[in-house]
């Protein structure tokens, strides 16, 4: 089943960096990346539910900011020895405007 | 397949077949041949059997099945005779014969037995194999009387386990002093007064005459030299070893005191190696673990064709494995004409600690009673560090010396499995070690990687190292390699940093300084995009600091707590503050429902529970009211904390509120590798404890005492005495030069604490009071970058800067 929602305008989100996109009571990470790809991620860390929008992003990862895992933005898989994984959303990109998959 | 074929089953020779497992896929037929009926066992353990403190079982290193598991055949009971190095076989005892490609001599040494009459005599024999175990234990059950010929350090271990199992036990020893070989004569004088006390019996300076038997042909009384006798049912000879190069020899191997090698464990023929006690290398033999294993590796390599690495021989040390007794050796011991002994003696405590220096370097070490820094000692001896930065502390051990580490490796490995290594991720000993074995680690990062141990605040890495020290053996040896600055890199912090700020104007942002030295992840890393983003803020004023490569602290300008709020600290100059102010903070706790006001240690006020939305209208009020960030969040100038001082004490020497307000004023907004905190006090009282501060400042009557690199946290330690100064001015000259070369020169996220011990203290000291130059010159660059960072953060926000910070976008 798809639900496209509008997120927002690209250049909102830094390169590198992100946006909180809140959806009722859901929160979801929006990433830009610096190959200027887009990911969105469930907002929370699958290890301590640290925020994922603040942490540090690289290649197609986030760092959290609480106890530096690595989670992966394409499958929201933690990478390295941890395990856990957060949900992600399909992420497209029109004109310069972001939708979700809800 | 080529056919590998070792002789003899002992340590040395099945590590090596360990280690060429491990390096080599090319498979070897392997087969091997020991004399004794047993797999693999620890010898060095033999001593803990003879004390019941161990059973056999516990002391096999490889049994039966791991051989099986490898695919390598074992001939146990089996002696070789002969090798015939022209058809290139080995023929065994029962003449049957097997081919060779490589052949690995590993027959170790026999106990040197004292040609004297009666030697032969039933009931006397060498300590060397479990044979000699049992039949020790089986006189003990029968007999009363054991004599020990030799006191050394095999002679007292046979000695303390024949004691153990009952016997009246008398150590012979040809010399004054037991252990010569490893000990000084005060540390002999306690380890035999504390044998003595354990029932142990001696006859020193007494060389043995002859053995005779009674009656039944056993031996029955050991006469001496001077004609004396005493009764006794079992002899031990422990004078030494001799490399067992028999089979070597008949076979036209070339030999001297041992099988001769060269660096690649190569005897006279290319096909043919040799490791352990039977080898002679460089001259020398070798009768400990340690440098056998190193052969071993060694040997291993070049066995599989790798040809990694000679061996270039070992410094050995030396402990005894004597229940109670805590006995350390290594190096030179007793000192040459230029060196310096520096001693501790406590008698009463029993405990003894000579270290011999010769030019700021360890070159031997004697510790008796608490040997817990030994390995320590050996380390720094190996490395050839210079110790005169710590020469005034280095008898109190590592701990002390304000090394990273904790302990010694005897803490770990008196924990139990359960005990707690990294107290920031719960990791217990029992994980690591586990982890280290079955998933094949070898490095502080792999295990950090692994385990998380280690991977927060590091003030258990000194523990983990030891855990990985103790369970690779000696296979790991600190830092084998360097350690990278993370995994983007080859380079190591010490080869990044330089890179840095010797280019640094080339490069506008991190991701330059990346491609120019070839970073595998062209985004780098949370660890490394920090890092470099400081030292090119460090390295060139007018770099334009990247939000996205600094944590998220520092991004949003306050300290993210656990359930995703911040916590938001103004700063109060020096620790003092108005009723305005106080008013402003509380309207602002209370406009924003502020759940939590709580003073900090660095005396000011920390409102927590804000939401990241409201942060900038929080800042805004704060602004309106005098208030700026107090930077409680970053790798920056955090506090500096004062007494009230001559204002109002009637001890104060100086006015040291308006001291600190003054060192705040200059050094607020600065970036630095680390946070940094100062302290002012008033009088030598030090009510601001200013010596536990990356910069203390005491005032005393005739000016001010300037003290660096202290830490209150993780590990306490206290500061160093920089220097003395008269003046105010020299108090800011000095502030401002000591930051900006702990700015220019240490690692990110290294504290000052231990910045100066790597570097050492007299490194500042020479940089900032001897050079009076440079320290102006240092000064002056500070206060150049400040002229850039002396922007109030919240200011900036609240007048729009990095809007999208704090805006969520909501679901229209």
């Amino acid at each position: 089943m798809t639900n496209w929602i509008q997120a927002t305008e690209l250049e909102n989100i830094p390169i590198l960096g992100s946006r909180v996109f809140r959806s009722g009571e859901q929160e979801i990470a929006i990433f830009r990346t610096r190959d200027d790809r887009v990911f969105a991620l469930h907002n929370t860390c699958p290890h301590e539910g640290g925020v994922l929008s603040e942490g540090i992003v690289h290649g197609h990862q986030v760092t959290c900011p609480l106890h530096n895992w690595v989670i992966s933005l394409e499958d929201g898989e933690a990478q390295g020895a941890d395990e856990g994984q957060t949900a992600c959303f399909e992420v497209q990109v029109r004109q310069g405007i972001v939708y979700i998959n809800l | 397949m080529k056919k590998l074929v070792l002789i003899g089953n002992g340590m040395a020779g099945v590590k090596t077949l360990e280690e060429l497992l491990k390096v080599t896929d090319e498979k070897f037929d392997i087969t091997v041949f020991g004399s004794e009926p047993h797999g693999n066992y620890n010898r060095i353990m033999l001593s803990p059997v003879l004390a019941d403190e161990k059973t056999i079982d516990e002391i096999m290193i490889n049994d039966l099945d791991w051989y099986t598991d490898n695919n390598i055949t074992l001939h146990t009971d089996s002696t070789i005779t002969h090798i015939d190095r022209s058809s290139k076989t080995v023929v065994d005892d029962k003449s049957n014969s097997y081919d060779y490609d490589k052949l690995l001599i590993a027959t170790g040494s026999n106990p040197f037995i004292l040609p004297i009459e009666g030697h032969d005599l039933e009931g006397v024999i060498g300590f060397r194999d479990i044979a000699d175990v049992d039949q020790m234990i089986d006189a003990a059950k029968n007999h009363k009387n054991a004599t020990v010929i030799g006191g050394g350090l095999l002679g007292l271990e046979a000695a303390n386990g024949l004691i153990k199992q009952g016997m009246n036990t008398t150590v012979v020893h040809l010399s004054e002093d037991l252990m010569d070989m490893q000990l000084d004569s005060t540390a002999s004088q306690m380890l035999l007064l504390s044998l003595r006390q354990k029932g142990m019996q001696f006859k020193l300076k007494t060389q043995t005459q002859r053995l005779i038997a009674g009656n039944s042909g056993r031996v029955e009384k050991i006469e001496f030299s001077d004609g004396s006798t005493i009764d006794t049912d079992l002899v031990v000879m422990a004078v030494g070893i001799r490399p067992n190069i028999e089979l070597a020899q008949k076979s036209g191997i070339h030999c001297e005191k041992g099988i001769v090698v060269n660096d690649a464990m190569q005897a006279f023929e290319s096909s043919i190696y040799a490791v352990g006690e039977c080898v002679q290398h460089r001259d020398r033999c070798y009768g400990l673990v340690a440098p056998l294993f190193e052969q071993a590796r060694v040997c291993a390599s070049h066995i599989a064709e790798c040809n990694t690495g000679l061996y270039e021989g070992s410094i050995t040390s030396t402990k005894l494995k004597v229940t109670g007794v805590d006995l350390f050796s290594a190096g030179n011991f007793s000192g040459t004409g230029a060196s310096e002994d520096l001693v501790f003696q406590d008698a009463s405590r029993g405990v003894y600690k000579k270290i011999v220096i010769d030019s700021g370097k360890i070159v031997g070490s004697v510790l008796y009673g608490d040997t817990t820094d030994g390995a320590w000692y050996f380390q720094l001896m190996k490395n050839g560090d210079n110790i005169e930065d710590m020469r005034d502390r280095l008898l109190f051990g590592q701990a002390y010396a304000g090394d990273s580490a904790y302990g010694s490796t005897d803490m770990t490995a008196s924990m139990d499995d359960s005990a707690e290594i990294c107290g920031c991720n719960g990791v217990c000993k029992g994980e690591i070690v586990n982890a280290i074995n079955t998933g094949g680690l070898s490095t502080l990062a792999e295990v950090r990687a692994q385990t998380k141990a280690s991977s927060s605040c590091g003030s258990c890495t000194g523990l983990v190292e030891q855990l990985i020290t103790s369970t690779l053996g000696v296979e790991y040896s600190g830092s084998p390699k360097k350690e990278p600055q993370c995994g983007c890199t080859e380079y190591s912090k010490q080869e990044v940093h330089d890179f840095v700020f010797q280019n640094g104007a080339d490069f506008d942002t991190v991701f330059m300084a990346f491609a120019a030295m070839g970073w595998n992840n062209a985004d780098g890393c949370h660890l490394c995009r920090p890092a470099l983003n400081y030292y090119l803020l460090a390295a060139n004023p007018s770099y334009k600091d990247d939000a996205q490569s600094r944590f998220i602290n520092e991004r949003a300008h306050g300290n993210i707590q656990k359930d995703g709020t911040y916590s938001v600290i103004p700063r109060m100059w020096g620790g003092v503050t108005t009723p305005d102010e106080l008013r402003v903070i509380a309207d602002v706790a209370d406009k924003y429902n502020v759940s939590t006001v709580k003073v900090t240690g660095g005396q000011r006020i920390d409102l927590l529970g804000i939401v990241k939305e409201d942060l900038p209208k929080v800042w805004s009020d704060l602004n309106s009211g005098g208030l700026v960030s107090g930077h409680a969040y970053g790798k920056a100038l955090r506090t500096v904390k004062t007494c009230v001082g001559s204002d109002w004490c009637r001890f104060g020497t100086q006015d040291s509120m308006a001291m600190g307000t003054r060192l705040e004023r200059m050094t607020w907004g600065s970036w630095m590798p680390h946070k940094f905190k100062m302290g002012v006090s008033g009088c030598p009282r030090n009510c601001a404890e200013a010596t536990i501060k990356d910069f203390g400042v005491v005032a005393v009557q005739s000016g001010w005492e300037l003290h660096i690199a202290g830490n209150g946290g993780i590990k306490v330690r206290i500061t160093d005495l920089l220097t003395r100064v008269d003046s105010e001015e020299e108090v800011i000259e000095y502030a401002g030069a000591y930051i900006q070369l702990y700015r220019e020169e240490a690692f990110y996220l290294e504290r000052t604490a231990p910045w100066v011990e790597r570097m050492g203290l007299s490194f500042v000291k020479q940089r900032l009071v001897e050079d009076g130059e440079n320290r102006k010159a240092l000064h002056a660059r500070f206060l150049v970058s400040q002229q850039n960072s002396q922007n109030d953060p919240w200011q900036q926000r609240v007048e729009g800067a990095e809007a999208h910070q704090f805006e969520i976008i909501t679901q229209s």
